[in-house]
């Protein structure tokens, strides 16, 4: 049966704290703190984005994976901060792992879903036969206006998820997308940041499109939130997706595993799916994991996956996420977050 | 600058790590060479580098070239990988004090230059500290 075969999850080791951030701006940290029950969040280097993260999320889900790189018939990654307008990312991804030149590759973008189509399309096409392995990546340097409520969580990240139907570690048991033309969140060509809907980002966009997502999936399944281990759903900031989990009958302990906003940030495309790599790095044979993500404009996509017995064999081949979230961390002071995130006007050389 | 085909042509070793190895005497050349400075041979096979190793010597640049700014200081390195080949690469996100020579590295894919505000964008491996 086709699913996941290796996966491999990336985060840099820069942090800013929220308090950091509002004492730039004269905003009430704790309040932040609490109403978006976010802490920190990760900064790339100058030296990283989403090519770069993207390469080592990947190097780690083949090497999880075991298999020749050559074998990967396609590699998607989906992102809002892809380095280059004109010109693939998945291309010097592919390049980088070893995989050209028998293999397609597309950027996908669909604001914090895009990484999760990859993860479809991959599936759809490994299932299909039409590929041996397919690679779907989400990553993300994201953006969030000085000053904004979003410089607070947006962050960076990336994972990598390897599908294909021979040494699986979790099967693709169903899937289900669920979308509608809603405008909660967007940025404009030649624009730096986004622009978002404030409150109506909430009930309309990620509230309506995420449950729909799960309850369609668990409807079209015949399961319930006491059938699942574990479930991770698209994290913009702390409660978002609590509440989503609670609403469908999840408990804390089945959510929080794969909740790593208040330390990661939102790292857009990334946000599920490293949520669901940190889920991988601790599952036990048999388990099941519902995940479901959100991108705005708007639209969810939904998986079951049941963790099989290989799981055990791979989880130390490369690092885990939590620790890549605890461990080796260097704190920024605002000045030098800005200059690393391009927000100091300079002049042009 | 780098060109986009100057850039282009070295995406192997800068991508990937390969080198040449002289199927004569086993010698391992990084980037690849024609013709074997040992034993003269002209046949190479294709090896990978392991991409892990440790700092031999490095330098701080505090004055950097402008495309380098915005990682003042930068700290260049000679590492020797774990097979014994040495390489030179920046030695990135670290501070000067956690420098030393015998630290362990691995190297890491980076954006290692950008051509400008609209040129190619250059990547390829750093050193990062195994911590």
């Amino acid at each position: 049966m086709e699913g996941i075969v290796g996966y491999g999850a990336y985060i840099p080791r820069n942090r800013i704290k929220v308090e950091e951030i509002a004492k730039v701006w004269g905003a009430d940290a704790p309040s932040y703190k609490k109403g978006l029950m976010l802490e920190e969040k990760s900064v790339p280097s100058p030296d990283q984005d989403v090519i770069t993260m993207s390469v080592e999320a990947g190097r780690y889900a083949v090497k999880r994976a075991g298999v020749d790189p050559k074998e990967i018939g396609a590699i998607y990654i989906g992102s809002e901060s892809h380095p280059y307008a004109v010109k693939p990312s998945g291309t010097v991804v592919a390049e980088a792992l070893g995989a050209t030149p028998d293999i397609h590759c597309a950027d996908y973008e669909f604001a914090c879903k895009a990484g999760s189509e990859g993860m479809f399309v991959c599936f759809g096409l490994v299932r299909a036969g039409l590929i041996k392995y397919g690679m779907g990546i989400g990553a993300d340097t994201s953006q969030g206006a000085p000053g904004d409520a979003l410089e607070y969580s947006a962050s960076a990240g990336a994972a990598a998820f390897l599908f294909g139907n021979d040494g699986v570690i979790a099967t693709v048991d169903a899937t289900h997308s669920y979308m509608t033309d809603t405008p909660d969140f967007w940025r404009r060509e030649y624009q730096n940041y986004p622009r978002h809907g404030g409150r109506f980002t909430g009930e309309p966009a990620y509230f309506k499109h995420t449950l729909g997502a799960a309850r369609a999936i668990l409807e079209k399944t015949g399961l319930t939130a006491k059938d699942f281990r574990w479930a991770t759903f698209h994290q913009p900031n702390g409660k978002f997706p609590l509440r989503a989990g609670k609403i469908l009958g999840f408990d804390k302990e089945q959510l929080e595993q794969g909740w790593l906003v208040p330390r990661l940030g939102n790292t857009y495309s990334g946000a599920s799916p490293i949520g669901l790599t940190a889920i991988l790095d601790v599952a036990e044979p048999g388990e099941r994991i519902l995940m479901v993500s959100y991108g705005s404009g708007a639209g969810s996509d939904a998986f079951v996956f049941t963790v099989t017995e290989r799981i055990k064999e791979v989880q130390d081949l490369a690092p885990k996420t939590r620790d890549q979230l605890d461990n080796n961390k260097r704190y920024l002071e605002y000045g030098e977050y800005a200059k690393f995130r391009g927000k100091i006007r300079k002049i042009e050389e | 600058m780098l060109t986009p085909s100057k850039y282009w042509r070295e995406s192997p070793q800068r991508y990937r790590l390969e080198a040449a190895k002289c199927t004569k005497c086993g010698k391992v050349f990084f980037p690849p060479r024609l013709v074997c400075d040992s034993c003269k041979n002209g046949e190479f096979e294709k090896t990978t580098l392991p991409d892990e190793g440790k700092i031999v010597s490095y330098s701080m640049i505090h004055v950097t070239a402008s495309n380098f700014s915005d990682e003042a200081p930068i700290a260049l390195g000679i590492i020797e990988l774990d097979n014994g080949t040495k390489i030179t690469a920046q030695v990135t996100d670290c501070t000067e004090d956690e420098l030393a020579v015998g630290v362990p590295v691995k190297l890491e894919f980076r954006k290692v230059q950008e051509a400008g505000e609209s040129g190619v964008l250059c990547y390829g491996y750093k050193a990062v500290l195994k911590r």
